[in-house]
């Protein structure tokens, strides 16, 4: 491709010497492509073909074992699975309902918390590190945590709200009432991210246009509406987007508290448990590969929508 | 954005890359025999009780022995993604005959260990009860060793009964419910009953009332029988108890931790649980009610008093290890007669008559309880779960009037529905 006798080539600092080797000139020649090998090569590997061979595995009927015989059978899995009205449909819901919900709360509070914190005041460094505490536990712990408060017989909430005179909820347990409370200790566990996120976003905005409003005499709520929330939008979605794309994926919780299927009425299961079941509870590979990719192809394409929004912003 | 689209690709693949992982592997990196045997246990008093006899037989052999050891749902996870990939990196494998043995067997997971157990007379594979025997063969070859059995017996607060003026446990199931409702209503906060509730982790401890009400999950015919009659009555009874004399706001989650839980810290009169973890019941140091527990055999229904007797894990040898011949030695070694008399004097139930003939055997087990396990051991039905290939699945649909049923709805009805689904899955499991 390259000349290297060009008197320019030469000049350049990277071309080779003339007495350099065959195989230096084609490594020079390539290096982009060489530069770049490790880095494409584990991409491959470790991203692009898990994804193929998961795509191609929905497209058969493997069960059992991968290495068993399955059959090439098309998208009857993709045909099964967006007609099952009795795991599949409910997950997604229940996916929907979880992230939908959980970001609503973790971006309002996560925005009022990071005003609140915006200003110096005493203490400051105590109150963070206090709000920051949920976010540094593992998931896992702050389920089995959350499990023992809400334990409907000898939990520490329902002694609290026995004191006041309420009777015992059944919180975790209950049929109707376990979704929501994972969706309370996701909030209580999430909300510390997103304050993070705005609050760096926060600081970094300039005081001026703010400091003008208030010499117009605009109140508090007018600036934050017409000022300082149009120009966190950038910020707010980006942590919409990452937030939303991790409670989409939730798994680690929700398996922490409610186990396999996600209770014995599937109370919590979420796409992500679902999928989970049916690979390692009914090992049917073929309908666990299509539940991924289709959820897979749901994350990309709310991904997506929320980008192609944050350019609009810009 | 790039770095965070990798990101969210990378971790979104989580599950994806399990299944797909799986693909690769394949051949193993040490083709000889190694000196160094790896064993995959599941946590539970036997392995500890190997893990400390050990060095005794790395002394003998000369070999190593690598011990991986899981809970049973993160062992069956892992058997799942290994033995799928073909991998050689297990060399012995802890595992449950009833629940994976018959897919592990398809699968061709399992090593044939038919001339195996003939090998050795002084081993004596025929000292073996025969019904767990029964649960590691698959299509006439033996597959796994048995190493533990249980049964399903009734716990009992001795204390809660002697106040209640009853003066012996329960002998059927109408006697059970009904000192249940009295011990109940003499001690508030306290229930009466209290059992397995979670739609899985019901289903084998439901079982003994399935088999004693006179049904069982498939009739003689092959064909699904969780709505006959009886076992309509079962799931009315079992459920009834829970919602009646159970735990207030009790959970559809429970497995043994959290029944066994209740029981220990005092909370329930009666329990039925497996009887190989009566340890937990019994040890001062997790139970707070260790002085008062009793034992008895499972009380008896409409047709006698039938709970199950399994095996409820073997030892069987990775297929694809390249180092069977020590790894059969370990298992040899630690299924021995010497071996499973010291596992049982240490609470642990074995699957040898010899153990169980000799009086050593028994000797540190309440007296009660063995009294229990013999009675078991008699009437008792060889399956504690649907017997299929894809038994996670079967125990979900099997249990679903159980959880019906504690919750107060129509159980006939749920049953109904219940033995339809149940039959179209045995029907795509013939396929």
């Amino acid at each position: 491709m390259a000349v290297f006798t060009s008197p320019t080539r030469q000049s350049d600092g990277l071309s080779p010497l003339p007495d350099t080797p065959a195989w230096a000139r084609w490594a020079n020649d390539h290096r982009k492509w060489l530069f770049a090998a490790p880095a494409m090569l584990f991409v491959a590997a470790l991203i692009i073909f898990p994804v193929a061979w998961t795509g191609y595995l929905s497209l058969t009927d493997a069960e059992g074992s991968v290495r068993a015989e399955s059959e090439f059978i098309g998208f009857r899995n993709y045909l099964d699975v967006l007609s099952d009205t009795d795991r599949f449909w409910p997950a997604v819901w229940r996916t929907v309902v979880f992230t939908g919900v959980a970001l609503l709360f973790e971006v309002v509070l996560g925005m009022a918390i990071a005003l609140l914190l915006r200003r110096p005041f005493r203490g400051e460094k105590w109150v963070r590190v206090a709000i920051l505490m949920p976010l540094v536990a593992t998931p896992v712990a702050v389920g089995m945590m959350w499990r023992l408060i809400f334990d409907p017989n000898i939990g520490l909430a329902n002694q609290l709200l026995g004191w006041v005179g309420i009777a015992p909820q059944p919180w975790l347990a209950g049929r109707s009432s376990a979704l929501w409370t994972t969706i309370f200790i996701d909030i209580w566990q999430w909300t510390p991210m997103v304050v993070l996120i705005l609050l760096a976003g926060l600081t970094s905005l300039s005081d001026e246009p703010d400091e003008a409003a208030r010499i117009d005499g605009a109140s508090a709520w007018q600036r934050f509406r017409h000022i300082t929330l149009p120009l966190m939008m950038p910020t707010l979605i980006v942590a919409i987007l990452i937030r939303g794309i991790d409670a989409l994926k939730t798994f680690d919780l929700l398996y922490a508290t409610k186990g396999r299927g996600g209770g014995s009425f599937h109370e919590v299961e979420t796409l992500n448990v679902y999928a989970y079941g049916l690979s390692f509870d009914y090992n049917d590979y073929g309908v666990s590969s299509t539940v991924l990719i289709i959820f897979f192809l749901i994350i990309i394409g709310s991904m997506w929508a929320l980008t192609a929004r944050k350019k609009e912003v810009h | 954005m790039d770095v965070l689209r990798q990101a969210v690709m990378g971790t979104s693949l989580a599950v994806v890359a399990a299944v797909g992982l799986s693909a690769c592997g394949g051949g193993g990196e040490d083709s000889a025999a190694s000196d160094t045997v790896r064993v995959t246990l599941a946590n539970h008093v036997w392995t500890e009780n190997i893990k400390q006899a050990l060095p005794e037989f790395e002394k003998q052999t000369g070999l190593k022995v690598e011990i991986t050891q899981l809970g049973e749902d993160q062992l069956s996870d892992q058997y799942n993604v290994k033995l799928n990939a073909g991998s050689s990196d297990i060399d012995v494998m802890m595992y449950r005959p009833l629940q994976e043995g018959k897919l592990f067997a398809k699968n061709k997971y399992l090593a044939d260990l038919s001339d195996k157990v003939k090998s050795n007379k002084d081993w004596d594979f025929s000292d073996f009860q025969e019904t767990p025997v029964e649960a590691t063969t698959y299509e006439d070859k033996v597959v796994g060793v048995p190493i533990i059995t249980e049964q399903e017996v009734l716990y009992y607060r001795k204390d809660l009964l002697k106040q209640a003026g009853l003066d012996a446990p329960p002998k059927t199931l109408d006697e059970l419910k009904s000192a249940a409702a009295k011990i109940q209503a003499a001690n508030p906060g306290v229930a009466g009953f209290v059992a397995r509730t979670g739609k899985s982790p019901a289903v084998t401890q439901f079982s003994s009332f399935l088999y004693s009400f006179g049904g069982d999950f498939v009739d003689d015919s092959g064909k699904a029988a969780v709505n006959s009659e009886a076992a309509k009555q079962a799931y009315a009874y079992y459920g009834g108890l829970i919602r009646e004399n159970g735990p207030a706001n009790v959970s559809t989650d429970m497995s043994w931790p959290e029944a066994m839980a209740i029981f220990t810290q005092g909370k329930a009169a009666f329990y039925t649980e497996a009887n190989s973890l009566y340890k937990n019941a019994t040890d001062p140091a997790k139970s707070k009610v260790s002085e008062n527990v009793g034992f008895a055999p499972f009380p008896a229904g409409p047709a006698g008093s039938k709970p199950y007797n399994i095996p409820s894990w073997a030892l069987g040898l990775n297929d694809a290890s390249e180092n069977q011949s020590n790894a059969w030695k370990f298992i040899e070694w630690a299924t021995s007669k010497e071996q499973t008399l010291a596992q049982q004097k240490a609470g642990v139930p074995g699957a040898r008559t010899s153990a169980w003939d000799d009086p050593e055997g028994t000797a540190t087990y309440p007296k009660d309880l063995v009294e229990a396990i013999a009675a078991s051991t008699e009437g008792g039905v060889a399956h504690d779960r649907p017997l299929v290939v894809k038994v996670a699945q079967a125990r979900e649909i099997v249990g679903q009037p159980i959880v019906d049923s504690i919750t107060g709805k129509d159980v006939a009805a749920s049953a109904d529905a219940a033995n339809e689904a149940f039959q179209k899955f045995l029907d795509d499991e013939e396929k």
